[in-house]
């Protein structure tokens, strides 16, 4: 069967596929979502971006290992067939998610805790690196050639609703533990985190249940039946010169600058929310869960879109359009939350805590702090930390240092609304640049050896240069502390050097047959 | 448009080294800084994974120098 499957199966296959393929883009990014709760339970550290950083190394790892998971899975697919190995990735990654939420915390099991996790982080990490390579060619081998970029955009939807998923499935647990919110939040952070993990099994139960009743691909069928399947798909794609030379220009001129802006607009921005801007947390995640639902229908708008103009240019022109704007963007993030030019309520001034703790950079000298929560005439109300150096040596003693941090920002309606805006106009740049990257990987590589070769570019793309990236900015914002945005250059460096390859090397046309 | 594509294989096959180089010069830098086992992992895993990445880089510039992407190729019958 080598022509295009009809109406009906084609939106059987998709449904199939996207459940299973959200669902471990779901399982992968709880864990992110939860970062500074996974950390307090199995990375205790007295410093708390020592132990963020080393969940986002977690985190990292779990990207890492995705282009392995690529190699092994991809390998598999173009050996046995597509359906049988992402039946099998997604019973990896449903049984590693389900397992971190059984793991008990470094307070129990100490060292065995942080261990377990990492490990079962890599098996998450290595069972995506071959879910989704399957999912594309699985379904872009069943759509007809005028309508690939629109049938696959579907897929590419999935990974932002499993980040979608993932928020709400947070934000609802978070909420829901108990009547109180405050004891809910308590008892969320002390067990209740565990249980979006344990969702994830009825989730990818059902997910397995779909996709058993699933056709092997009928591209990949007939080539089985022809006895053409390639020997050794890794020696084909890698150690031909021909194949390599399309694997290196997809990763270089594509995949690496998608995979920056997905991670800046997603996963950074919120990071940056959170962290630099220090808003609420359900405000960030909420912020967050507007934009991408406003801005997801546009995968399928620029999937479809470049069945008729091609694949490249708009790839391109959501990288430019992200290396342009990045800078304002999250320097209106910024101003949008500092308490300066707000007026402060003064009446409604409230202590919440006064104490005096030992100073971290002199242990003779002290420090008094004071915590107050200071409404604004707009309605925002922001958590100010008021810290007051009490020297011991009387030389510095009329020297008082104070300084002030805002922490818990509870935004005003106008500058929230603003903030989704700027949100969507992020997500809208990922939807640029990864609706049509499916079918474009596709149409790059035959039918043999597909599934391993458009999986380890993307998995290096995304994993490596995409997964890295809330980290390494984090880092540069460590190195370079006095640019708050100093974060940013990464990805702008990497999606300008693929913008400049992506322009002048790939070319535009539309495969108009992937079944050779 | 060939002829770029060729001499800018040039500059591919430079930023590979370049990147490590660069790479290698921070992360001693900050290893430096705050030698604690944290930042030795840190900087060692990414020096470890930008290594392979950036030889991949030149391998794009050697082809891209040698004209290889003058013309890609259009069916699996050329690959």
């Amino acid at each position: 069967m080598t022509k295009a499957s009809s109406s009906k199966t084609i939106w059987q296959v998709i449904a199939a596929s996207s459940v299973g393929t959200l669902i471990e883009w779901y399982d992968f990014y709880i864990f992110g979502s939860l970062a500074t709760v996974i950390a307090s339970q199995f990375f205790p550290k007295t410093n708390p971006t020592a132990a963020l950083l080393s969940t986002l190394a977690t985190f990292a790892a779990g990207f890492i290992v995705r282009p392995f998971g690529a190699l092994v899975f991809g390998r598999l697919g173009d050996l046995i067939g597509r359906k049988y190995t992402f039946l099998l990735t997604l019973i990896l990654m449903g049984g590693s998610t389900f397992a971190i939420g059984l793991v008990p915390g470094y307070a129990t099991i100490g060292f065995a805790a942080p261990l377990l996790v990492l490990l079962l982080r890599l098996l998450q990490g290595l069972a995506l690196g071959g879910e989704y390579g399957g999912a594309a060619t699985y379904v872009a081998e069943h759509a007809p050639a005028n309508k690939r970029g629109y049938y696959t955009s579907w897929i590419q939807t999935t990974a932002t609703l499993g980040l979608f998923l993932s928020l709400g499935v947070i934000l609802i647990t978070r909420h829901y533990l108990a009547p109180d919110l405050n004891t809910s939040i308590q008892r969320f952070n002390d067990w209740g985190w565990r249980i979006p993990f344990w969702v994830s099994i009825l989730l990818v139960g059902v997910s397995i249940y779909i996709r058993l009743r699933m056709n092997e691909s009928p591209l990949f069928a007939k080539l089985k039946t022809e006895g053409k399947t390639s020997v050794n798909p890794l020696k084909e794609s890698f150690g031909n010169k021909t194949n390599l030379k399309m694997v290196l220009l997809a990763l270089f001129g594509a995949t690496m600058g998608q995979g920056v802006v997905w991670y800046t607009g997603q996963f950074y921005a919120q990071s940056f929310l959170e962290n630099v801007c220090n808003i609420d947390f359900d405000q960030s995640r909420t912020i967050l869960i507007w934009g991408i639902l406003l801005a997801t229908p546009f995968f399928v708008v620029f999937g479809g879109w470049s069945d008729k103009i091609g694949r490249k240019w708009i790839m391109l022109i959501g990288m430019l359009l992200a290396i342009c704007t990045y800078q304002p963007i999250f320097k209106q993030f910024i101003a949008l939350t500092e308490p300066g030019g707000k007026t402060e309520l003064t009446e409604h001034r409230k202590l919440l805590e006064q104490k005096t703790v030992v100073s971290d950079k002199n242990p003779a000298d002290s420090v008094r702090l004071v915590t107050s929560e200071v409404r604004y005439s707009d309605g925002a109300v922001f958590k100010e930390i008021k810290a007051d150096t009490l020297f011991a040596n009387a030389a510095l003693a009329g020297a008082a240092h104070t300084s002030i941090k805002y922490k818990d920002k509870k935004l005003d309606t106008a500058s929230y609304r603003k903030l989704v805006a700027l949100i969507f106009v992020l997500i809208l740049y990922v939807t640029m640049v990864y609706g049509p990257i499916a079918a474009f990987l596709v149409e790059l590589f035959p039918t043999r050896i597909r599934y391993t070769s458009m999986s380890l570019p993307y998995h290096i793309g995304n994993g490596v240069f995409g997964g890295l990236t809330p980290f390494i900015a984090t880092l540069l914002t460590t190195i370079y502390v006095t640019d708050k945005l100093s974060g940013l250059w990464y990805t702008i460096i990497v999606a300008a050097v693929c913008l400049f390859i992506g322009a002048i090397y790939i070319s535009n046309r539309i495969d108009p047959d992937v079944n050779d | 448009m060939n002829q770029l594509k060729r001499w800018l294989g040039i500059v591919w096959i430079i930023l590979g080294p370049v990147t490590i180089y660069y790479l290698i010069k921070t992360a001693a830098e900050e290893i430096n800084k705050k030698p604690v086992l944290d930042t030795k992992i840190q900087w060692a895993v990414f020096i470890i994974i930008f290594i392979p990445i950036a030889i991949g880089m030149v391998i794009f510039g050697y082809y891209a120098l040698k004209g290889e992407y003058d013309r890609l190729p259009e069916n699996s019958k050329e690959i």
